[in-house]
């Protein structure tokens, strides 16, 4: 090419700005997994290297209490939010254009756009109004929740997938005698395969990660790992939280590397 | 006679309002069973619309489409007994070639054992056996070509529709293509509804070919018929090379300017006129005995023959093909002043 095209890597102080940006983004990550191994019980003196408080977080029954309810609901919510996405994704990609699309896709990604709190204090709201009708008090409510505002999470991925599809493979199948069904089951579903997983860990991760709403919406007794953790570090940051922090983002780290294997463009 | 497709005054409009583009206009056409039936015209003109109607992905806005003198306008593609060959292929990615070719079967519900027979049938006739285990990704184009060809084929069509299947392939593959599609079609006896814009792949492997232009079909008949007698000046003009001379006809007669009087057919109709005459049927020799006075100009050589141009008395250019020799003693000088005479029976009277 004779001319140069913009490139933002020749701005003055780009790669200054760039270290710095990841300095920022990644020392405090890396601080606290370098903790997880301290020796000592404060997070701010190193005292050698130790591995006693994985056991020791995982001995606390609390500690495998909210874990556990944590997991369950993610589990659940990505299930149910995928299902959803994915029937969402379906209907805004393969039917005719219609006037209301838009409106659809703005409601299917209404809690990426609203503010978490608003969406918390009215689901509080909501469910209070169910709690007094109904007594029931259990984990309902915050499945719930989370499987409402991680659809989005699962959507996008699925979305992504549907439209890079080639809708002529789907002629194809009802040209080769496949109804309707058989065309979704054999066609465009193996295809979408991978969309649909990236979209579910998405949504579990989300689900796995989220505050404002979780406390906004459990009942007494109903912590999940990060309400418990965020209890915990009131007044200083116990290293058994730490531990379990790593364990957090090693499987955060584990999910996205899937996510990414999988939505990568093959071929 | 019951003819293997149909299409009886069908029109197709996309969109509406403002919007509205007709892209096929009370088009009428009747395939018989056993053709190789070609669909040819320029880009735009309606070719794929009407394959689609055909295989049901679309519905005609008005007319019908008849599958063995029954109507199926508005069948769905997956009750319809023919299948597509399409332009990009559309084979399955996931699928492997063996199980792309087995789907239409599969889909059917025809038996495991069934399916694995005439897979392997099909595979043979295309020469991919030694390929049934890859993935379409994992072949080169004139493989997929062929795998998407026996994919169907796999289901016994009725008919067979191909859309533009060897505009992907270079040169040499697309001629191997051309005899392997034609050998294919005789030896099964499926009626195959062929669509492209070569004319030259029109003329070499068809029964007979519909010219389509602008939504309208505006000829149809066997390639001979449509090179030699076409109805036209748009099909005289994109099926081969033709010389338009304006000329006057009356009882047989076309007289063109300068005074050359020419026989054309005698039920050709009278009045002013375009004839057209294909440059092959142009001959060049000494000036005076009847023949046109022209003008030598560029000549181009092309290996087996040479186009000469020419101008005539009233300025009118035309082209002459002439085989080469091969000492070059022929070609012509150009601004040189020759007689210009045309082949009996080649001159064809268009009516518009
Ligand atoms: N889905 C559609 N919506 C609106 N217009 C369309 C649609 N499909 C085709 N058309 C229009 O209809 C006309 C005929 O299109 P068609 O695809 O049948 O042409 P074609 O003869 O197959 O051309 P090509 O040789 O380029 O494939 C064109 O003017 C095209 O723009
Ligand atoms: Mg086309």
């Amino acid at each position: 090419m004779a001319e140069k095209s913009f490139s933002a890597s020749r701005i003055p102080g780009f790669a200054t700005t760039a270290i710095l940006v990841f300095c920022a983004l990644y020392l405090p990550i890396v601080m606290l997994v370098l903790y997880s191994f301290n020796s000592g019980d404060s997070v701010a003196v190193w005292e050698g290297f130790s591995l006693k408080w994985y056991p020791l977080a995982w001995s606390n029954e609390q500690v495998r209490d909210v874990t556990l309810r944590s997991l369950t609901i993610a589990l659940v919510a990505s299930v149910v939010a995928t299902t959803v996405a994915t029937m969402a994704a379906l209907g805004t990609t393969r039917r005719k254009k219609t006037k209301g699309q838009t409106l659809i896709y703005l409601m299917i990604n209404q809690p990426l756009m609203v503010p978490e709190i608003v969406t918390a204090v009215a689901l509080l709201i909501f469910f209070a109004a169910i709690k007094v009708a109904t007594g029931y008090q259990g984990l309902g409510y915050l499945i719930a929740a989370h499987s409402a505002f991680c659809i989005p999470f699962a959507y996008l991925p699925i979305r992504a997938r549907l439209e890079g599809m080639d809708k002529t493979l789907e002629v194809a199948a009802a040209d080769l005698y496949a109804s309707n069904w058989q065309a979704f089951r054999y066609v465009t579903l193996p295809l979408l395969l991978p969309g649909i997983v990236a979209g579910m860990m998405l949504a579990f991760v989300t689900s796995l990660d989220d505050v404002v709403i979780t406390l906004f919406v459990k009942s007494a007794g109903q912590d999940t790992l990060p309400t418990y953790m965020l209890a915990q570090i009131r007044r200083s940051v116990p290293p058994d939280v730490n531990a379990i922090s790593a364990l957090l983002l090693l499987l955060t780290v584990i999910m996205l590397t899937l996510f990414f294997l999988l939505t990568r463009k093959r071929d | 006679m019951v003819y293997a497709i149909e299409a009886r005054s069908t029109r197709k409009v996309y969109g509406s309002g403002s919007f509205a583009v007709t892209a096929l206009d009370n088009v009428s056409i009747a395939i018989r069973k056993g053709e190789f039936f070609t669909l040819l015209g320029p880009s735009g003109c309606g070719k794929t619309t009407l394959l689609r109607m055909i295989a049901g992905f679309e519905t005609p806005t008005s007319g019908q489409i008849l599958l063995n003198g029954q109507d199926i306008s508005t069948q769905p593609p997956n009750q319809r007994p023919i299948n597509t060959v399409f332009q990009s292929y559309a084979l399955f990615p996931h699928l492997s070639v063996r199980e792309n070719v087995g789907f239409g079967l599969k889909m059917k519900g025809r038996p495991d054992a069934q399916i694995a027979g005439t897979v392997e049938r099909v595979l043979s006739l295309v020469k991919l056996e030694a390929m049934a285990d890859r993935k379409p990704q994992q072949l080169s184009g004139g493989q997929q070509q062929r795998v998407a060809l026996a994919r169907a084929l796999a289901p016994e069509p009725e008919v067979l529709l191909l859309d533009e299947p060897l505009s992907a392939l270079d040169l040499k593959l697309r001629k191997e293509m051309q005899v392997e599609l034609k050998r294919l079609q005789l030896e099964l006896g499926i009626t195959f509804i062929f669509v492209t814009h070569d004319q030259e792949e029109a003329l070499t492997m068809s029964d007979r070919i519909g010219v389509m232009s602008a939504g309208h079909l505006l000829q149809v008949g066997p390639p001979r018929e449509i090179y030699n007698r076409p109805v036209n000046r748009f099909v005289a003009d994109f099926i081969g090379e033709t010389n338009f001379i304006p000329a006057t006809i009356a009882g047989g007669v076309a007289t063109v300017a300068g005074g050359a009087r020419l026989a054309v057919a005698t039920d050709a109709p009278t009045g002013d006129h375009t004839i057209a005459v294909r440059p092959e049927h142009v001959r060049i020799g000494a000036e005076g005995d009847g023949a046109l006075p022209a003008t030598v100009g560029e000549s181009v050589y092309f290996g087996t023959d040479s186009h000469v141009h020419l101008t005539l008395a009233d300025g009118t250019a035309i082209v002459a093909r002439q085989q080469s020799d091969a000492t070059g003693a022929g070609v012509l000088a150009e601004g040189s002043r020759v007689g210009v005479s045309f082949a009996d029976g080649s001159v064809q009277v268009l009516e518009d």
